[in-house]
């Protein structure tokens, strides 16, 4: 049986545990709704970006030639995976979901997978087992910026058109809401076929003039696509971060106290025990004059 | 046909949306010189160069700095999507200044390991944003 002390000792560790759970839930709360406001402001310019293109694509017919939207030169080539983690752990299953998700995307993927790391956790788990890495970037959710997502897409365009890659995807935590993280895939590269978005009523006046050409903004065009869909992939993935530390850490605080609790009440019973043994000794001690 | 009296602008960056207003009169830096656009202006899709948007409703003028990027133009509105674009009041002239000088020391440099190309870009944005931050202190000092 434990004594009083290494019950009072262990009870003072939980508790400081548990401050510091608590902390880092409060902070991850606030830098989760930084995130989300950041995932609102990227919103129109992906949404105008998509509807320029669309209707661009709509309108010159050799659109389908440019060399981001057709297949790949070399369908032999590995399919480059960029898997986006988190920097730190702590977040409950955040990492492990996407690593395992990467994982079995390679086993399935039918060809051979090289990948592209971004985030520590994903990186130091892959570099040592000897993958086909492409790209890495580390320490980037602290201060994201959209030069980050520009460096994924030079990485992958240049991949692509090179014959280095027959294909890229992206695979992320998308943020649902402040429970529910879920790891999805997104094709980037070929860019998938631009649905044209529901044409608003100005459409019937757009008959553009262009300068330059046509054709020329749309290739220009296409590269900032590919930007913006890395970016909205970083994006997602930094708010499902904090929520998914948010949950963890709410769980561990709840934990902690639950075992401080358990452990306040055992502690008590030994008191208890203690100084009734001490009653019993005093009194037989005092018959046995 | 009607012309439309006010132009909507809307100027958007990857991180949030600047500018939402009306204006009457708005100037941006296309790829092939600088273009005024009025109230029913025919539709255009323009490329944008590094440079300064201007904007005017009423006697109030705004400057703003931008680079890359296109703008939608339509008779009655203005859509602009650029990679990095910052209100007049928001520019750290010290900033920039240093980085125009550092971007003259690099393309005055003769050793061929410099990028020009990334120096040349570094200079234009910052002469351009310079140029629209001393544009508020213009106005400032005219009205005193």
């Amino acid at each position: 049986m434990p004594s009083l002390i290494d019950l009072r000792r262990r009870i003072r560790a939980v508790k400081s545990t548990e401050q510091i759970t608590k902390a880092m839930k409060t902070v991850a709360a606030s830098k989760l709704r930084r995130a989300q406001d950041r995932i609102v402001g990227a919103r129109p310019f992906a949404q105008l970006m998509q509807r320029v293109l669309s209707d661009l694509a709509a309108r010159t017919g050799a659109a389908a030639a440019h060399p981001l939207l057709a297949p790949p030169a070399a369908p032999d080539a590995p399919f480059l995976l960029f898997v986006v983690t988190a920097d730190k752990g702590l977040c409950g299953s955040f990492n492990s979901n996407l690593i395992r998700e990467a994982a079995s995307f390679a086993v399935t993927a039918g060809r051979e997978v090289a990948m592209g790391l971004v985030g520590r956790k994903g990186r130091d788990f892959f570099v040592r087992r000897g993958v086909d890495i492409r790209f890495q970037m580390v320490n980037l959710f602290n201060d994201l910026r959209y030069s980050h997502a520009e460096a994924m897409a030079e990485t992958a365009i240049e991949q692509y058109t090179s014959g280095a890659a027959s294909g890229v995807s992206v695979l992320y935590n998308e943020f649902k809401s402040v429970l529910q993280q879920q790891v999805v895939v997104d094709q980037v590269l070929p860019i998938p076929a631009l649905e044209a978005v529901e044409e608003e009523a100005e459409a019937v006046s757009a008959d553009y003039l262009f300068e330059p050409p046509a054709g020329q903004i749309f290739s220009d065009l296409l590269p900032h696509h590919v930007e913006t869909q890395f970016f909205r992939a970083l994006l997602e993935s930094a708010a499902a971060e904090h929520a998914a530390r948010m949950t963890a850490m709410d769980a561990a605080t709840r934990n902690a106290g639950e075992m401080i609790d358990g452990l306040t009440l055992h502690m008590n019973k030994v008191r208890q025990a203690a100084i009734t043994r001490e009653l019993i000794e005093v009194v037989s001690g005092a018959e046995a004059l | 046909m009607s012309l439309p009296s006010h132009l909507t602008i809307e100027i958007v960056t990857p991180d949030r949306a600047i500018v939402h207003e009306t204006v009457d009169e708005a100037r941006l830096p296309g790829a092939e010189g600088y273009l005024g656009v009025l109230p029913g202006h025919t539709p255009l899709l323009v490329k944008l160069q590094v440079g300064e948007i201007w904007f005017r409703r009423g006697n109030e003028t705004t400057w703003l700095h931008a680079a890359f990027g296109f703008a939608e133009i339509l008779p009655d509105r203005i859509r602009i999507l650029a990679r990095t674009a910052e209100r007049a009041d928001e520019i750290d002239l010290e900033r920039a200044e240093a980085a125009a000088t550092r971007a003259r020391e690099r393309l005055a440099s003769t050793t061929s390991d410099v990028d020009f190309e990334r120096a040349r870009i570094a200079l234009l944005k910052s002469l351009s944003r310079l140029q629209v931050a001393r544009r508020i202190g213009m106005r400032s000092a005219g009205k005193r």
